[in-house]
């Protein structure tokens, strides 16, 4: 926007500067972050060696790199993350067309929203691996169950920011909109929509959160044949610690690429961009 | 015949704890091109009768008329400012925003946006046509804002104190600048507010309006030349007069003027 910003015309109203955050140098920025995991891995490198525990148990974390090359190399783990991952994208995107037409409903019409309020209030709060059995009975163990239960579970956050975002956009706005000859299905999507677009981001984040939580959950329960969640479960049979921790490690990683690389960018795009969140 | 018929317009709002009466019986017209300003205490029903006009609430009873045709809603044929700054969608840029009653219409893009640059460059906003709303001055804000009111070309401007909010200086120059703007295009203006300087540095007449609940008091002619001098003795005289009507006790009012309408 800076190059929009120049002498303002008439003079007392000038534009407000966008205030430049103070800039670190690179690697002190770098070295700040990776203190504390540096700190971590001091300590665990500290116990590991210390011979407290047996090594199968409590594995040096060169053993937990050297197996994670060996299971990447080797293909096991990328093939077990890629049926994690598929199924995390049509779970979440499940939750996310369904969660947010949910969410427009309830916070358009009055009827819509006091009977689907209560249900939703009440079904939201429970730790999604408490439906598990249930979908798995429903739907039979794989990917079906695994799938849909993961959409079920994270399309709560969404319906709920989705409401919340619908509901607070603006009366003037809309009476803008209106006085400018919107209506009806236009009004919807060019501002209904964009106004409520801080909310449902919010909503997508927090259910994508859910979502990776109760994947790898429910393929502990060996619902599924694959998967990163399966993976780490069968090691605890040979007690694999190292392929356990791996798995975690790639777990940890991909949740914060998906957080980082697509939300922040995503509302960096959008809302940041627009002002409506900062 | 006036462009704008106001008829014995009521408006009484639903509350929980009954019916409060927005405004009482209102009638009064506009003739076209004219500038008139509402004045009155805070509370009067000076943005319900506006809003009224807007067609965002209908009156209890009576009818707005509008070259002859009955208010019964939102209409293209009146552009309204609002207040409030936060009216801009913030998701658009300047350009964007003016354009939006234009894309509504279903003027191609190309051509709206060429329409839109022209009302930008009318409230002298064309180098911030690319800027989003959140990276404008308040001032600079309310000037998109009339702007976009204008860019679909309505006959009539409906404003409800856009300048109220804004610092003494800032203000000084909106008003300049509108008082500009309105000489080039000719627009049937209803502007609210309860600054008394504003109203006669802007107005061709203007209403004075008792308080809660409000009804037409008086009407004041302000024939100063244009550009007006706030400075000179005539203005002063006008500014003293229409305060006069102002603050003087009204038997029907129950509450006095808070703040004597002077701002
Ligand atoms: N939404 C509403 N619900 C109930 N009563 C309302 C509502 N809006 C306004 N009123 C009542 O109607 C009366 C007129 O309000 P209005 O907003 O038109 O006053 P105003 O002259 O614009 O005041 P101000 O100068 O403070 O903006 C007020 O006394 C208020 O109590
Ligand atoms: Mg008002």
């Amino acid at each position: 926007m800076a190059d929009a910003i120049g002498a303002d015309a008439i003079g007392a109203a000038g534009p407000v500067a966008a205030p430049t955050p103070h800039r670190e140098s690179g690697w002190r920025r770098v070295l700040r972050t990776l203190l504390p995991f540096i700190v971590v891995a001091g300590i665990w490198e500290a116990v590991s060696h210390s011979g407290l525990f047996h090594p199968r148990l409590f594995p040096t974390i060169e053993a937990v790199a050297a197996q994670f090359v060996r299971l990447t190399v080797s293909g096991v783990l990328p093939y077990h993350a890629a049926g994690t991952l598929t199924r995390l994208a049509a779970g979440f995107a499940l939750a996310a067309a369904v969660g947010i037409a949910i969410g427009i409903v309830m916070g358009r019409w009055k009827l819509a929203e006091d009977t689907l309020l209560p249900p939703v209030s009440v079904a939201a709060p429970i730790p999604g691996i408490a439906y598990a059995p249930l979908f798995l009975l429903w739907f039979g163990p794989g990917n079906a169950s695994t799938v849909l239960l993961v959409a079920f579970v994270s399309s709560f956050p969404v319906v709920f920011n989705t409401w919340t975002g619908v509901k607070s956009v603006r009366e003037v706005w809309l009476r803008s909109a209106v006085a400018m000859g919107a209506g009806g299905w236009r009004l919807f999507l060019k501002v209904v929509l964009p106004g409520a677009l801080p909310f449902i981001l919010t909503g997508l984040r927090l259910g994508l959160a859910q979502a990776w939580r109760i994947l790898v959950g429910v393929e502990m329960l060996a619902a599924v044949p694959w998967g990163l969640g399966w993976m780490i479960f069968g090691a605890r049979e040979f007690l694999n610690t190292d392929v356990m921790l791996a798995g975690v490690a790639v777990i940890g990683a991909i949740g914060l690429a998906l957080e980082k690389g697509v939300f922040e960018r995503l509302e960096r795009l959008t809302v940041v961009r627009w002002g409506m969140m900062t | 015949m006036p462009y704008i018929e106001v008829y014995e317009v009521s408006h009484a709002y639903d509350t929980p704890s009954g019916r409060v009466a927005g405004v009482v019986g209102v009638s009064f017209g506009i003739e076209p091109s004219e500038f008139l300003c509402l004045v009155g205490p805070s509370g009067c029903g000076k943005s319900t009768l506006l809003n009224i006009i807007a067609g965002f609430l209908s009156p209890t009873s009576g009818e707005v008329r509008i070259g002859g045709r009955v208010v019964t809603g939102q209409g293209l044929d009146r552009g309204v400012v609002f207040q409030d700054f936060a009216q801009l969608f913030p998701w658009r840029t300047a350009l964007r925003n003016v354009a939006f009653g234009l894309e509504m219409k279903g003027v191609p893009k190309n051509e709206r946006e060429e329409i839109a640059m022209e009302q930008l460059k009318l409230v002298k906003l064309e180098k911030f046509a690319h800027a989003y709303p959140h990276h404008l001055s308040g001032g600079m804000q309310q000037r998109v804002a009339i702007a976009r009111a204008l860019a679909y070309n309505p006959g009539v401007l409906l404003m409800d104190e856009p300048f109220a909010a804004l610092d003494a200086l800032t203000r000084d120059d909106m008003q300049r600048l509108l008082s500009d703007v309105w000489r080039k295009t000719h627009k049937t203006v209803v502007y609210v507010t309860h600054n008394v300087a504003e109203a006669v540095f802007l107005a061709d007449r203007v209403l004075v309006m008792t308080p809660h609940p409000g009804r037409v008091k008086t009407e004041i002619a302000i024939r100063l030349p244009r550009p007006r001098d706030p400075l000179s003795i005539e203005f002063l005289d006008c500014q003293k007069e229409l305060l006069r009507h102002l603050v003087e006790p009204t038997p029907i009012g129950k509450d006095a003027p808070r703040n004597g309408g002077i701002a």
